[in-house]
């Protein structure tokens, strides 16, 4: 099971790196989602894997699974959940203006343009 | 315990949703619960810095659980001046922002402005690694709708750039977390830095590895190099206000890397030594000579000034990555200085671009108003780039004093007095082309008569930081004396650990256990 898991991870996050570096705003958006997926399991797995154990105190449990990753992925989850929200906003925002989907700075003779 | 130091946090997570739910189309009403929760802020951070001037720490069980299994809010005398320097920041900024009605040109600018402080504050005070990233997210996600604030394609391709960054910056604190808790078992400061020293000298990968990725995390923060990229663009771009405000987020950066690396993972520390001395004080010195060649290079007054928050960042963390109470108490003495002097020059620029229309460095038409911000251009300029009188110049020879018994003094002192040389020149240039170098002598412009100018209250609120920044030359002797005391403390952690560890809480009880 570790192989598994520690396998997952690398290539989540393989995948994820490669996607973060493209130019255009949605594969780096999928990226990101990649890498927020690889780091949820890797929190998961540094409780340690346990199968079938309960995480709070049980009289009939011999063993025990740790309860504060499950917490800490939790956290986790919503705040990259309400981050990958906001930045597809905010990229559909910028694509809907400029026309344009690049995540590089744009050319000097756009960037002195008059800003509000 | 004391209840008063969770309310920093409380107060703007209360007043924020208040604000969205019961004002939200008044702006007056906005305004000045905006104002009355952050005069309130004031009085209370001045509260607890009184409290535990004495040397005292003060802290807090969220819930009563205690420390290793609960969340903590701890704070010292670190961490309650850095609250104090924020809030007092937040008020001038906030009575620039509505003096220049930048706030009415987007919706809900007040409460995310209050959540912001609310991440800034909390990120100061709390005692946990986990609720150190909690706290950093909700900074970051109300610094994403500020950054963005009355919309335009340039700041939403700018907030596009910051938001990415940031979230690479995230993942990567969740990864550093995700390992410390494996090699240790805890989040908590102080229980993480008295388990650390009993890592075995052949257990060490994960744990510097961890140690390492943390650093690359509040790095990215600090806007150190090769760190950096994502600022110059987002903080030009951002309303100016925002921006200015934003000159104390680097300093979270800053702050975090203080406190985890004299505490948790201290230079001495056996199984991370060779981090502290082989990358920190390089990467910090190379920072300081590209923000301020940068600041010589820039084409535009707020890159300018992007470029030289990069530089002063630099030079803070010069001071921290000598690691010595004499250099951390300078560096806490600049770090006051430089997010003061930041601010300043980003709502200058602000001054500048309204009465100028733009702020490329080439020669314009004549401005109207310009004895006044020429004039306190000057001074942010004289400030920022470290010339006397102002406390740039005291805050730079404190940092020359510090790192005279340090191998390396030679490139600091290179390169910290050369890199002074560049801003000043940099500085000169772009002012005498902004103000000196108009096109003709006659006003080719009508003068605006729209309302957007900036009222009085926009000055006085320029002028305000310019009152702290003229204190903060004045009393040197007693806040230089106070930071060192400071950094002496954060050396020297016993009554620190003692209080957070030791103290009876639900799940624990010291006492009875032994």
């Amino acid at each position: 099971m570790e192989l598994i898991v520690a396998s997952a991870i690398g290539v989540l996050t393989a995948a994820g790196i490669y996607l973060v570096l493209r130019l255009r705003t949605f594969p780096v958006i999928l990226g990101m989602s990649l890498l927020t997926y690889a780091v949820n399991v890797f929190l998961f797995a540094s409780g340690r894997l346990t199968i079938g154990a309960p995480p709070i105190l049980d009289d009939a449990a011999i063993t025990y699974t740790d309860p504060l990753p499950q917490a800490l992925v939790l956290t986790a989850i919503v705040i990259s959940f309400g981050m990958t929200a906001v930045v597809v906003m905010i990229g559909l925002g910028a694509y809907l203006g400029s026309d344009d989907d690049h995540v590089d700075d744009q050319p000097e003779s756009d960037a002195s343009e008059e800003r509000p | 315990m004391t209840h008063w130091i969770i309310l920093p946090i409380v107060l703007p997570a209360l007043l924020a949703p208040f604000m969205v739910l019961t004002a939200r189309h008044h702006i007056g009403i906005q305004r000045v619960f905006s104002l009355a929760g952050i005069v309130g802020l004031i009085a209370l951070s001045i509260g607890l810095v009184w409290q535990v001037s004495d040397g005292s720490v003060i802290y807090y069980r969220l819930s009563d659980w205690a420390a290793p299994f609960g969340i903590v809010i701890v704070g010292d005398r670190l961490s309650t001046l850095m609250v104090l320097l924020t809030s007092v920041l937040a008020l001038f900024v906030l009575l620039y922002a509505i003096g220049s009605k930048w706030d009415e040109r987007g919706r809900h600018f007040h409460a995310l402005f209050q959540f912001q402080l609310m991440g800034i504050l909390g990120a100061f005070l709390t005692g946990d690694l986990f609720n150190l990233f909690v706290f950093f997210e909700v900074l970051l996600i109300a610094s994403y709708g500020l950054m963005i604030h009355a919309g335009g394609n340039a700041r939403l391709r700018a907030g596009v750039q910051y938001v990415l960054f940031n979230l690479i910056g995230s993942t990567l604190f969740l990864f550093a977390l995700g390992s410390i808790y494996a090699e240790t078992g805890t989040l908590n400061m102080a229980d993480l830095a008295q388990r650390v020293t009993l890592i075995g000298a052949e257990e060490t990968v994960g744990i510097r590895i961890a140690a390492v990725l943390l650093l690359l995390v509040f790095a990215i923060k600090a806007a150190l190099v090769p760190l950096h990229f994502w600022l110059p663009s987002s903080y030009a771009e951002a309303p100016a206000p925002v921006a200015a405000l934003f000159a104390i987020m680097t300093k979270v950066g800053a702050y975090a890397i203080i406190r985890v690396y004299t505490m948790i993972f201290p230079p001495e520390l056996e199984v991370t030594s060779g981090m502290h001395d082989l990358w920190l004080l390089p990467a910090a010195l190379v920072s300081l000579a590209i923000g301020m060649i940068g600041v010589l290079a820039a084409r535009k007054l707020d890159r300018l000034v992007a470029f030289s928050i990069i530089g002063s960042m630099g030079m803070v963390m010069v001071a921290i990555s000598l690691f010595t109470p004499s250099s951390i108490g300078a560096a806490l003495y600049y770090i006051v200085h430089s997010t003061l002097a930041g601010a300043i020059l980003f709502l200058i620029t602000d001054l500048v671009r309204t009465g100028r229309g733009t702020l490329d460095l080439t020669a314009q038409p004549p401005m109207m108003g310009t004895h006044m911000t020429a004039g306190m251009f000057f001074a942010g300029a004289i400030a920022m780039a470290g010339l006397p009188p102002l406390s740039g110049f005291l805050g730079k020879l404190m940092v020359l004093d510090a790192a005279y018994s340090d191998d390396l003094v030679v490139w600091v002192w290179a390169i910290v007095l050369s890199s002074s040389l560049i801003s000043v020149v940099g500085f000169a240039r772009a002012g005498s082309i902004v103000f000196w170098k108009a096109l003709g002598t006659q006003a080719t412009v009508e003068p605006a008569t729209d309302l957007s100018r900036p009222s009085a209250l926009a000055y006085a609120a320029i002028g305000g930081l310019f009152a702290l920044l003229v204190a903060h030359t004045v009393f040197a002797g007693t806040v230089h004396s106070y930071t060192t005391e400071i950094a002496e403390e954060l050396f020297d952690h016993e009554s620190y650990f003692s209080l957070v560890l030791d103290t009876p809480g639900k799940l624990s009880n010291p006492k009875e256990a032994h």
